[in-house]
């Protein structure tokens, strides 16, 4: 078990390490010379030399690499060139939003898709399973921006149950921080349950047929019993690698939906980052991003081997 | 009084008709052997008795288990029969565990589920019932996952878990058919002797007459989901009555009718051949160690015998194989095939063809008959015409417009008839046959031994039969290697072997090839 | 399954029967909308904007007067051109990835194209746009490329896991008794048993591009104005949700009916090419 983590370990680290030179390339190299990038066109001359000196761009690439690869391990993201205040402090102001909001998200995610998924498998070809699966499949088609539009349409302006956007910052209170949170993240969540449910009961079908069912059946286990010492956790190995990809979705899904609802989250800083050219902050927070997917990822991979003694004797 | 007993036993699933009137019983203690080939109904008998039938299915007629009316029962008191009065081994040890729980978890589940006892003296009764079961406790502790045994140690496990409330009977589905000539007759052995220390009755269920004549005191044959002859074990082959027990009893002992007409030129030499396999690396240092999986193996075919190469599974003979047609590099000796070295002259390997076990995975289904057949012409740098074609489907009793069929719409046998006419078309001088009769119902197996006979009369064909199953190579090799650990340990004509084996592993392997009574 | 079965089985499937049409209709929208529209999109007529859906207008009008169902049918051609292209990247690049791994199985290559395949899955599409966006401007080819680039290592892993377990059965040995080398063989033998899986994974990948290109589009970071563009348009009608609801309920409509008969299509297909599913009828 603890090889398997170390190997994994490292593999995390190669990604992180592959990420940032990814990422470092697309942004500092491809465009140029990123001063006059961020500068438009009408920029003066000495303008750009002070930003090129300010951005330490006069310095040779890999020192750069090396200084923004530091700065990332000692959470010294540099200076916006917009915001004139250090980046660290611009993405922690908005993590405390964006980061509840995915985690609200995601578990909203798997409390409704796991009874919805056990629920129709179980009862499977019948009326719950029927209509079940056929909301499953509205959920999965369905865009989570235009769902939370419709959201706003409905529980905000229609019955004031929701303020339609804005977040009045968690200071006012948890309980009406979260309710800000709440039809974001239901927006996010119910597409993602959906397929999740889907995911979860195709596995559990799956895992019902195979032969240890039989044998636990055989042992004069009744169905229900066979369904929670068995079936469950085998069905929940095929559900793990879903749930992982689906955080990347979420965190990227988030990134859309603050834009509906107005939260000042990292998804507004991304996009006027983008809009203002400031090329710093995009390359910081998209590094975020991938980083915190890595390592969801990699959390994946150690619940793969406490779910599947299989995996621990593999290095 | 018997324990079990089934009367005028009907089973529909989705309204086709599988068991037509199905009836015996079993006495405690008794051993009773259910046989038939695949589609007889055999298996779906034993689910009958276990209630543990697929949807859809409808049952009729009376199963009565000591006393309980088991087509009547609710399902709580089924729960409470299966595990406890009944227990079963099913055929595949591979997937009947758990893959995620314990052994001694999945052995202790039995008792925790029928008895109010501890989780500790669950476990310890588990521990127990696994040495009885011959998995010692301080090789095998209970700690284990299904992943880190072997079949044979499996299906031990799996045999633990049916009998480790003692129930009254036991149903074992072709429990060793899976499973290693040596380790099926240990297996056997195992359950004849639980049998007779607990006084269980047991239902033996398999598709292999030899397997259950020896061990079984009652036979009952099933034939499309009917019983269609019982007798006494010792006797049935003097007493039976039905065409089909006699065609079984007859295709079982078959012996195909052939005349050696051998060459004394070897036309294949095998000449010290070694194959390693590099293993995964252990440590990040270290080189990466080796297994070797073909020892120092030399032989010679001569031109128009049958040479037989006999193994149990692991031994090397599928590595070697692979080596012979060239399809893996060597580490060490010499393969030539006529005079010609088949690594460096692969044009010499279009003498060479292959028929592999597997009806099912031999052929792409995407393609047609014409063109899994004429494949081999891509070594002649043409693709075949009409008439080769049709000419090698009829060779092996198939008729030309079965060429435009695809692969799913044949039988398992006559899928084998098709592997031979591929391995047939460029008209080789030898083929290899990699366990090509193994996985056919003996009706069926007989009639293709026949035909591999025939033809090699008819074409000149030089075979090396490679299989595990010794009654089989009996009938048809002129000389036998036998294989272990990838070496070549014995070696001898088949009268002189089979009567007289020199070495230990030669003489198990042929105490535990189960025989049948001479017909 | 021979051509005939597949039609019959094909016809029965429910799900793939609706699936098709939604996709058909919206196929054929995007088609007529080259040569015809209700009205010319391009054309602003102010005094008649935000109306609600009349006779004259189908599904109304927007903030600049523009015909919402002629927008509809244009932006149709937007979504699926850039989920076509966007498959075709991903299957494209994939596809022989996949293949290719599956040959030296194990080898240091098959090693770069999983691990490669793993880092571009950190990556999704939104971020891989963003990139792009913020060094080049938005564009069209944005998306394209995005979410042509995230298609890539799903088609590379599915051809993988399905080719490798080909390799093991015993027709591939056939083959390479007949001499065939591992290229001859992927072609003729591998590719043509995966087809099934792509087929399915194509029109699922399909359906997830024209959500990602909505998507992308809405944020700005996709199609620009003045091209219509389903997600361009529930954009626009954001701001006039509670004025102009129509807006926003008709293009997100759309989105989600041809996602759904993508959907339903890729199930219905599923059940009758995969064997297994057929096997145990499910």
């Amino acid at each position: 078990m603890l090889r398997y983590a170390v190997k994994r370990l490292g593999s995390l680290a190669v990604s992180l390490i592959v990420a940032s030179l990814v990422i470092f390339a697309c942004i500092e190299v491809v465009p140029g010379d990123p001063a006059s990038f961020m500068l438009g066109i009408n920029a003066q001359p000495d303008t750009v030399e002070a930003l090129r000196n300010e951005l330490g761009l006069n310095k040779p690439l890999v020192e750069r690499y090396f200084s923004w690869v530091g700065g990332l391990v000692t959470g010294d993201l540099g200076t916006s060139y917009t915001y004139r205040s250090p980046v660290s402090e611009i993405v922690s102001e908005r993590l405390v939003i964006s980061i509840p909001l995915a985690l609200f998200a995601l578990s909203l995610t798997v409390l409704i898709a796991f009874p919805v998924g056990v629920l129709a498998a179980t009862r499977r070809g019948s009326f719950t399973d029927v209509t079940v699966m056929g909301a499953t499949q509205l959920g999965v088609a369905i865009p989570n921006f235009w769902f939370a539009l419709l959201m706003v349409l409905v529980f905000a302006i229609n019955l004031r149950w929701f303020s339609a956007g804005g977040f009045p910052g968690w200071d006012a209170g948890f309980l009406v921080a979260m309710k800000a949170l709440t039809l974001p993240a239901v927006a996010l969540a119910l597409p993602q349950a959906s397929i999740l449910a889907r995911v979860m009961r195709s596995s559990l079908l799956d895992t019902l047929s195979e032969d240890y069912i039989r044998s636990a059946r055989a042992k004069g286990l009744t169905t229900r019993q066979t369904l929670w010492r068995h079936a469950l956790r085998n069905a929940l190995i095929p559900v793990l690698t879903i749930i992982g990809l689906q955080f990347s979705f979420l965190l990227a899904g988030a990134i859309i939906i603050e834009n509906v609802f107005f939260l000042p989250g990292l998804g507004r800083l991304v996009f006027q980052a983008i809009s203002q050219r400031d090329l710093i902050v995009v390359e910081s927070v998209v590094m975020l991003l991938v980083f915190a997917v890595i390592v969801v990822n990699f959390l994946v991979d150690l619940a793969y081997a406490w779910v599947d003694p299989r995996l621990r004797g593999r290095a | 009084m018997s324990l079990l007993s089934i009367k005028g036993l009907c089973l529909s699933i989705h309204g086709t008709e599988i068991l037509k009137d199905v009836f015996f019983d079993i006495a405690p203690g008794e051993i009773c052997g259910v046989i038939g080939e695949s589609g007889s109904g055999k298996s779906l008998t034993a689910f009958s008795v276990m209630q543990l039938l697929p949807r859809g299915a409808e049952t009729s007629g009376e199963i009565r288990l000591s006393g309980l009316d088991v087509l009547a029962a609710r399902e709580s008191e089924l729960c409470r029969m299966r595990g406890s009065d009944l227990g079963m081994v099913f055929q595949e040890p591979m997937t009947a565990l758990n893959p995620v729980q314990t052994i001694g978890a999945q052995v202790a589940e039995t008792i925790l589920i029928h008895q109010d006892v501890s989780k500790a003296e669950a476990m310890a009764r588990a521990a127990e019932t696994l040495e009885r079961c011959e998995l010692p406790n301080d090789r095998f502790p209970l700690g284990r996952y299904p992943h880190e045994l072997s079949g044979g140690q499996r299906q031990r496990v799996v045999i633990a878990m049916a009998i480790a409330l003692q129930p009254k009977l036991l149903i074992a589905d072709e429990p060793t058919t899976a499973l290693d000539v040596t380790t099926q007759a240990e297996i056997l052995r195992l359950l004849k002797r639980l049998v007779d220390e607990d006084d269980m009755g047991l239902m033996l269920i398999s598709h292999d007459l030899a397997v259950v004549t020896d061990l079984a005191d009652h036979i009952v044959i099933m034939k499309d989901g009917e019983v269609v002859e019982t007798g006494e074990a010792a006797t049935l082959h003097k007493s039976m009555q039905h065409p089909y027990t006699k065609a079984l009893f007859e295709a079982s002992g078959h012996q195909p009718d052939r005349t050696a007409t051998r060459i004394e030129a070897p036309l294949l030499s095998v000449e010290g051949v070694i194959r390693d396999y590099a293993l995964p690396r252990t440590s990040l240092l270290g080189p990466p160690g080796h297994f070797r999986a073909v020892d120092a193996v030399s032989f010679d075919i001569r031109r128009g015998e049958c040479l037989g190469l006999v193994g149990e599974s692991g031994c090397g003979k599928s590595t070697l194989t692979r080596a012979i047609l060239g399809l893996d590099p060597i580490q060490g000796g010499r393969i030539t095939l006529d005079g010609r070295d088949i690594h460096s002259d692969a044009e010499v390997r279009q003498k060479m063809q292959v028929v592999f076990q597997d009806p099912f995975g031999s052929f792409n289904p995407r393609h047609r008959v014409a063109r899994l057949v004429g494949e081999p012409f891509y070594r002649l740098g043409r693709s075949a015409t009409e008439a080769e074609i049709d000419d090698a489907l009829v060779s092996v009793g198939l008729t030309p417009s079965d060429k435009y069929k695809y692969i799913h719409e044949f039988s398992g046998g006559q899928r084998q008839r098709i592997a031979i006419a591929r391995a047939l078309i460029i008209k080789p001088e030898l083929i290899i046959l990699d366990e090509a009769v193994s996985a056919l119902d003996v009706s069926i197996r007989a009639q293709i031994l026949d035909l591999l006979v025939d033809l090699s009369v008819d074409h000149g064909l030089t075979y090396l039969f490679i299989t595990h199953d010794l009654t089989v190579v009996r009938t048809i090799a002129d000389r036998i290697l036998v294989m272990q650990n990838g070496r070549i340990i014995e070696r001898g004509d088949t009268e002189t072997l089979f009567d007289a084996p020199t070495q230990p592993y030669t003489r198990r392997l042929l105490d535990a090839a189960p025989r049948l009574p001479h017909v | 399954m021979t051509e005939a079965g597949f039609l019959h089985a094909a016809l029965r499937s429910r799900n793939l029967v609706l699936g098709l049409s939604l996709t058909l209709v919206f196929a054929a929208a995007a088609l007529v909308s080259f040569l015809w529209t209700p009205y010319d999109v391009t054309q602003l007529d102010i005094p008649g904007k935000l109306q609600t859906p009349s006779a004259s207008h189908w599904f109304g009008t927007d903030h600049f007067g523009r015909d919402i169902l002629s927008m509809i049918m244009v932006g149709a051609q937007t979504s699926i051109a850039v989920a076509i292209v966007a498959v075709g990247i991903g299957m494209g690049v994939g596809v022989p990835l996949g293949l290719a791994a599956a040959v030296h199985r194990g080898s240091l290559m098959d090693e770069v194209i999983m691990r490669g395949n793993d880092l571009v899955f950190a990556f999704p599409s939104l971020l891989i746009a963003i990139m792009i966006t913020a060094v080049f401007g938005p564009s069209a080819l944005n998306a394209i490329i995005a979410i042509g680039i995230f298609n890539i290592p799903v088609f590379a892993r599915l051809t993988r896991g399905a080719a490798l377990s080909i390799w093991t059965r015993d027709f591939i040995l056939s083959a390479r008794v007949s001499g065939k080398g591992p290229a001859r063989i992927s072609i003729e033998h591998i590719l043509p048993n995966v087809t099934n899986l792509l087929i399915v994974q194509g029109t699922i990948q399909f359906s997830l591009g024209i959500l990602a290109e909505a998507a992308l589009s809405y944020v700005g970071l996709g199609v620009q104005p003045p091209t219509p563009s389903w997600g361009r348009m529930l954009a626009d009608s954001q701001t006039l949700i509670s004025l102009a609801p129509h807006m926003a309920l008709f293009p997100g409509f759309a989105i989600l009916l041809t996602v759904l008969g993508l959907n339903l299509a890729g199930d219905g297909l599923r059940d009758i090419l995969d064997p297994r599913i057929r096997r145990t009828g499910r």
